[in-house]
Formats: structure tokens, C-alpha cells, sequence
């Protein structure tokens, strides 16, 4: 039988490629990642700020951040024991280095996963590529937050966070 | 003549539909009610006013960033307020987001963490009751 190798090759050279651009369209050019899609995560997670996406940060973070809820940045943001473990929970579960591996691109580059940081302002990654917006920027006052993803990112309750 | 009574009746049919979807809230609020006069004999009900000056008072005790709970919810309580990241709030006012209020652990838990932000200590259940009634109100 006449096999024809090279119409089977340029075939699946074409479906690699698109399937790479088509990938990366879903995946907003890298910037993509995936909300929060449990509604009680989000309630309870995006009522003073943008409920982050789980990728953002690694499993550790999660829990050590789930773990003081009374002082969250400051702010008392306690919940009751079993809100909690269900958060953390879904949290955990998506975080950067577990299911929502996928997501994190190269937000964790240079973070060392069990270091628990809390901040995904302080990642590496995201201050090399915030360090051209200016200080007078930040303080506009539809931004005045590092937190308020959303006051440049319009996606980013979507998920996506590009320029 | 007729106009005034179509709208008496109108009005009345309205208050009567308020008050039956307003279960959880009444029930809440006559639990405050209780836990007031547990505190104080002379409890004589709640004051909207006093509600109004708790919400719209600056206080010394609670954080620098947020003394009033307008700094977050802003001035008119039937306008959105915004928090400190930016985030929309929706009004206050039941009239304007009328599922407000409709579960007691969701109050309790917001008046939790924004009477410790803002007054620097839990709320009485008077404070809570003014509160409410003012905003039942609004």
C-alpha cells in the first residue's frame, strides 16, 4: 500500500501550529488567568477587591494567607471555620503550582513555591512588568490601589490581564 | 379625590409587600431590638436619625484610612460607594438594592469587620438597629 507520508506530515504540522495559536489566543497572549468560578469563592473573595485568580499565587500562600483572615492586609476579613476550609479548599486546589498550573505563565518565575508569599504584588514577575506604569499613576484616583487589577486591565475579571 | 385614594392604595399595597418579603429583616432586627433593651431598660425603639449620624459620623478610635462608613460607601446612601481597591459597592439604601439585609449572617458578618474598621469596636445592637432602620428607610 502507497502510504502518502508527506500530506499526512504538512497535515499534522498545520493542526500543531494551529492548535499552538489557538492556544495562545485563548490564553490572551500568556495573560490569561482563570477566575474564580466557585460563586461562594467569589463572594466572599471579591467583595472588597477583585476575587484573584487562584494561579496567582502557590498553594502555600493560600493557606497561609486562609490562615489569618483577621488580619488581612490590615483588614479583619474573617469568615466562619467551615467558609473558610471551603476556600481554602477551592484555593488550594487551583493554586499556581496545583490545578491552575496551567494559568501561571511566568508569574512564578524566581518564587520559590513553598516561601508562601502573600503578596502577588511583590512576585517577581509582576513588578517587572508593572515597572514602567509611574508613581502618579498608582495614585490616579480611579486606580489608588496595586489591588484594582480592573481600574487598567478591563478583562480582568474575565481573566484576562493584558496590556 | 380619586387620585389621592388610587395612590393610598397603591401606596398601601406597596407598604403590605414590603413587609411580607421583609421576613428576614424583621427578624432581625427584633432580635436587636431585644438584645437593646437587655442592655438598657430605657430602650424606647430605634431612631433612623441616630442611624443616619452612626453612618455618616467621622470616629477617632477605628483606622486612619476609613474614620466614617461614607469613606467607603460615600455621602448618599442611595448612591454606590467604592472601596479602598477600588471596588464598586452597591447602595445602601434598600430602595435602591432591595435584596439587602435579607440574610442575618451576612449583616452580622459586615457589621463584624466594619464596626471594628471604622469604630474601633463592635457595634451595640442598639447602633445596629438605628443603622438599619435608617437604611430600611433610605
Amino acid at each position: 500500500m502507497n502510504i502518502p507520508y508527506r500530506p499526512i506530515a504538512l497535515a499534522c504540522i498545520a493542526l500543531l501550529f494551529s492548535g499552538l495559536v489557538l492556544n495562545r489566543a485563548q490564553a490572551g497572549g500568556g495573560h490569561y488567568y482563570a477566575p474564580v468560578a466557585d460563586p461562594m469563592v467569589k463572594e466572599e473573595c471579591g467583595s472588597c477587591h477583585l476575587a484573584f485568580a487562584p494561579a496567582m499565587l502557590p498553594a502555600s500562600s493560600w493557606r497561609r494567607m486562609m490562615a489569618d483572615l483577621g488580619n488581612h492586609f490590615g483588614d479583619d476579613a474573617s469568615v466562619d471555620a467551615d467558609t473558610a476550609a471551603r476556600i481554602t479548599r477551592y484555593l488550594v486546589d487551583n493554586a499556581a503550582d496545583t490545578g491552575g498550573q496551567r494559568f501561571n505563565d511566568k508569574l512564578m518565575r524566581g518564587v520559590a513555591m513553598n516561601n508562601a508569599p502573600l503578596r502577588i504584588t511583590e512576585l517577581p514577575r509582576w513588578q517587572r512588568e508593572h515597572r514602567e506604569v509611574p508613581d502618579w499613576e498608582w495614585r490616579h484616583k480611579e486606580v489608588r490601589s496595586k489591588a484594582n487589577c480592573v481600574a487598567c486591565h478591563a478583562g480582568a475579571e474575565r481573566g484576562y490581564y493584558d496590556d | 379625590m380619586h387620585h389621592t385614594l388610587i395612590t393610598l392604595i397603591s401606596l398601601a399595597a406597596a407598604l403590605l409587600a414590603g413587609t411580607a418579603a421583609a421576613g428576614p429583616r424583621d427578624d432581625l432586627l427584633a432580635g436587636y431590638a431585644a438584645a437593646a433593651r437587655t442592655a438598657s431598660p430605657a430602650f424606647a425603639g430605634f431612631s433612623a436619625a441616630r442611624g443616619k449620624d452612626l453612618h455618616t459620623r467621622a470616629f477617632a478610635a477605628g483606622k486612619a484610612d476609613t474614620p466614617a462608613c461614607t469613606s467607603c460607601h460615600g455621602q448618599d446612601p442611595r448612591g454606590p460607594g467604592r472601596t479602598l481597591t477600588g471596588k464598586s459597592i452597591e447602595a445602601m439604601a434598600l430602595s435602591v438594592t432591595p435584596a439587602r439585609y435579607g440574610d442575618p449572617a451576612k449583616v452580622e458578618k459586615w457589621f463584624k469587620r466594619n464596626c471594628n474598621e471604622v469604630l474601633g469596636r463592635a457595634c451595640s445592637a442598639q447602633e445596629k438597629g438605628d443603622w438599619l432602620t435608617y437604611m430600611a428607610g433610605q
